[in-house]
């Protein structure tokens, strides 16, 4: 048992908060995250040269990590400081191409931008109700359907898309050229897109890609766990700084037993939610990743909540405003639940795992 | 990072799951098991079992005869004889004076009581609480004056779990009333066959007889028997609250509880399907589950650092707040199984052939209420977090 990172992992972290710190601080990050394309292509280039996407792949696919605790670690530092650049779809992307073992080298040096794109807007998170279909043509196939909530589709150059075929989700690499796409900043920052595909020329990677998509999903859903957990220490940290320094009646409101409590409750919730988030990484590589990660996505999206809406309740107005950070923060930590899966679709599959016993 | 637990670690717990196998009656685990009373007979066997394998004084240093386990060992220990329906520890003596005079007596006390403990010839109960000073332990009144080689006692303590089978107690008393609150307090040993002691059992709010209040009227104790310095208590008090917070997340309990749980809404049908089928009950099950795994592996990150740092720290307290919830949450879930059929009082089935829901689920209802103590007892939850509001928090 041992809860240290690896010396490697942790020059990582320290390296891309100091990066992040420095370079990348909330001010810069709110002028990219809220405007078309959601991206700093000279900072996401500085960031790939640290190994941000490097660590997302191990060593016989050309990366320098790719296991549970790689992912963690990087977005645990993306989270911290609310990072917008599109490295969700990459880490699912890389997943997907050391799966079928495709070259991922462009992925990793950050010279070409990859987008997953799985859910449609009648079925967000599903693997068993996309409706895009793939025909053979030719010598290859076209994709036709439409893909929603791609994130980092608004400046992907390749996406990787989910496609029924003979039955089976399968799947394929559409070229962000062929596609029609409609990009757009979302409301905690950073972008996704809608990617509209009618008979689009599609490469075929693999045929019955159920498993891998399933895999790439479960990273994805790590990422977002472990960027929760950053962006929650944060926004605590942030709201005990307020505690101590902000005085009414004549003293500081972390005097007040009634806010040191709800802020303690915020710690455990945290610390439960870094434990999860251990554990969910621990296993993704594991038979049983799936339930591990929707335990871990279930709990964070109640802690997330949680953390941000008492925030922004004992921050007093100041954190309804534009310009302090904790805004920011409050609103990513809500809206990612919505990405990958919300608390009740994971409470769902590990209610599942119930009726199976 | 490793979550897995090394091969000898590995290889100890196997040994401790054989040795229970082997050597727990099996009476003894159905007593366990199905929510019946714990009869001290049975409790002094048990501890004379562990005893013998030398297994008994899990938090002792090998000096003092304990196995000089690392915290993992012991979180191990517990976790398997959980586990085996084991009955849990008395730690009166075991595991909070025995570290106290390990740390604070002479070594004439040690030599003297730390057997006893072991062997059995002393039980012991807590002389901590009183009346008037429960969260707030350090306003206790129980006065002890010195007159020559004895100490006159007088006062009243209570929550005095299990007092009814103990021969010897060890109270917290003011020494000097003059003193600063948390000044004046001596650690002092108590044999309760002394005249002027008077032993009162509470009835909990199930019906059960688990605690007692004392009464002490112009009790004369030797000073030898006070710990430590006198006026100097308070740091004993502290340490061994200290002492009572580890393992306090009840990890093996909870995970106890939460297989007779789905044992239970497997069993029970309701709306035609097994109620672990019922999407709302179901969702109830996971969601207490997904808790206590995150409660596993935040149990273990403190095991981890209290291993690497010699001490477990102040954020004990997050494991004794959300681990109570959690156990509570699922002692609340077996009663809700049960439905109407956990209504009966206990005791209260005369023909003793009828059973009355799955075996040993009967007692749900009262184990649901009496377990609404566990985030009252060993400081509050809500006294933990003025702790981690000091200590982590720094507000």
């Amino acid at each position: 048992m041992d809860f240290n990172l690896t010396e490697d992992r942790r020059m990582l972290q320290d390296s891309l908060n100091r990066y992040l710190g420095d370079k990348y601080p909330v001010d810069h990050r709110n002028k990219v995250a809220y405007a078309l394309p959601c991206h700093d292509p000279d900072k996401w280039a500085e960031m790939a040269e640290l190994g941000a996407l490097f660590a997302l792949a191990p060593e016989d696919a050309g990366g320098f990590g790719g296991t549970g605790f790689d992912i963690m670690v990087v977005f645990e530092a993306l989270g911290r400081a609310l990072n917008p650049e599109p490295l969700l779809g990459a880490a699912m992307a890389s997943r997907l191409m050391t799966k079928i073992g495709a070259d991922q080298e462009v992925l990793l040096s950050g010279a070409t931008k990859y987008a997953v794109a799985v859910g449609e807007v009648e079925a967000p998170y599903d693997l068993d109700s996309i409706t895009c279909t793939a025909t053979a043509k030719g010598a290859g196939h076209v994709l036709s359907g439409r893909k929603s909530a791609v994130y980092g589709g608004q400046v992907a150059d390749v996406i990787l898309v989910a496609a029924m075929l003979d039955g089976k989700p399968a799947l394929f690499e559409v070229q962000a050229s062929d596609a029609q796409i409609a990009g757009y900043p979302m409301m905690d920052g950073g972008g996704a897109a809608e990617v509209l595909l009618d008979d689009t020329p599609a490469k075929l990677l693999m045929a019955d890609a159920a498993d891998a998509l399933t895999d790439a999903l479960n990273a994805g859903t790590l990422a977002l766990c472990a960027e929760a957990v950053g962006a929650m220490d944060v926004t605590h940290a942030t709201t005990l700084d307020y505690l101590r320094t902000r005085k009414q009646f004549g003293v500081p409101i972390g005097k007040f037993q009634v806010l040191q409590h709800r802020a303690v409750d915020m710690l455990t919730e945290i610390e439960q939610s870094r434990s999860i988030t251990i554990k969910a990484a621990s296993e993704l590589d594991g038979p049983d990743a799936s339930r591990f990660v929707s335990m871990a996505k279930n709990l964070i999206g109640r802690a997330a909540r949680l953390v941000a809406e008492e925030a922004i309740q004992m921050h007093g107005g100041i954190a309804m405003t534009w310009e302090y950070p904790v805004s920011h923060y409050a609103k990513r930590l809500v809206m990612l639940d919505a990405q990958l899966g919300d608390t009740d679709y994971h409470l769902s599959r590990v209610m599942a795992g119930l009726k199976a016993a | 990072m490793d979550l897995s637990f090394a091969p000898e670690e590995i290889a100890f717990r196997d040994e401790v799951r054989a040795y229970l196998a082997e050597n727990l009656p099996k009476r003894i685990s159905d007593a366990v098991r199905n929510g019946g009373e714990q009869t001290k007979e049975m409790l002094e066997e048990w501890h004379a079992i562990l005893n013998r394998k030398g297994w008994l004084a899990t938090t002792w240093g090998v000096d003092f005869g304990g196995p000089g386990w690392t915290p993992v060992q012991k979180h191990i220990f517990e976790e398997e004889c959980c586990r085996a329906y084991a009955p849990r520890i008395v730690p009166f003596g075991l595991n909070m004076l025995g570290p106290v005079l390990q740390a604070f007596g002479s070594k004439e006390q040690q030599d003297y009581y730390l057997p006893r403990i072991l062997d059995g010839t002393d039980w012991w109960c807590q002389g901590y609480s009183e009346p008037g000073a429960g969260s707030d332990l350090a306003s206790l009144k129980t006065r002890a004056v010195r007159e020559g080689d004895h100490y006159i006692i007088n006062g009243q303590k209570t929550w005095t779990t299990l007092g009814q089978h103990a021969n010897m107690i060890f109270c917290l008393c003011r020494t000097d009333p003059a003193a600063k609150q948390q000044e004046g307090i001596s650690f002092i040993l108590v044999d309760l066959a002394t005249p002027g002691i008077e032993m009162r059992p509470i009835r909990l709010i199930e019906g059960g007889h688990e605690v007692n209040e004392v009464f002490f009227t112009d009790v004369r104790v030797p000073v030898a028997n006070l710990v430590g310095e006198e006026n100097k208590g308070w740091t004993i008090a502290k340490f061994l609250l200290t002492h009572e917070r580890t393992g306090i997340a009840g990890v093996g309990f909870s995970m106890q509880s939460l297989e007779e749980v789905k044992a239970l809404a497997r069993k029970i049908r309701r709306a035609g399907r097994p109620l672990i089928e019922d999407p709302l009950f179901a969702a109830r099950i996971a969601q207490a589950e997904i808790d206590l795994e995150a409660m596993k592996i935040t149990n273990l990150r403190m095991l981890f650092k209290a291993q690497q740092q010699g001490a477990p720290g102040p954020e004990t307290s997050i494991l004794k707040i959300k681990g109570t919830v959690i156990h509570q949450e699922l002692k609340d879930l077996a009663r809700r199984a049960l439905g109407p059929v956990a209504a009966p009082f206990p005791g209260s089935m005369t023909d003793g052939n009828i059973m009355f829901g799955p075996e040993g689920t009967a007692n749900n209802a009262a184990r649901y209420f009496n377990n609404r103590k566990t985030s009252i007892f060993g400081g509050s939850n809500e006294i933990q977090r003025n702790i981690l509001t000091k200590t982590m928090l720094e507000l």
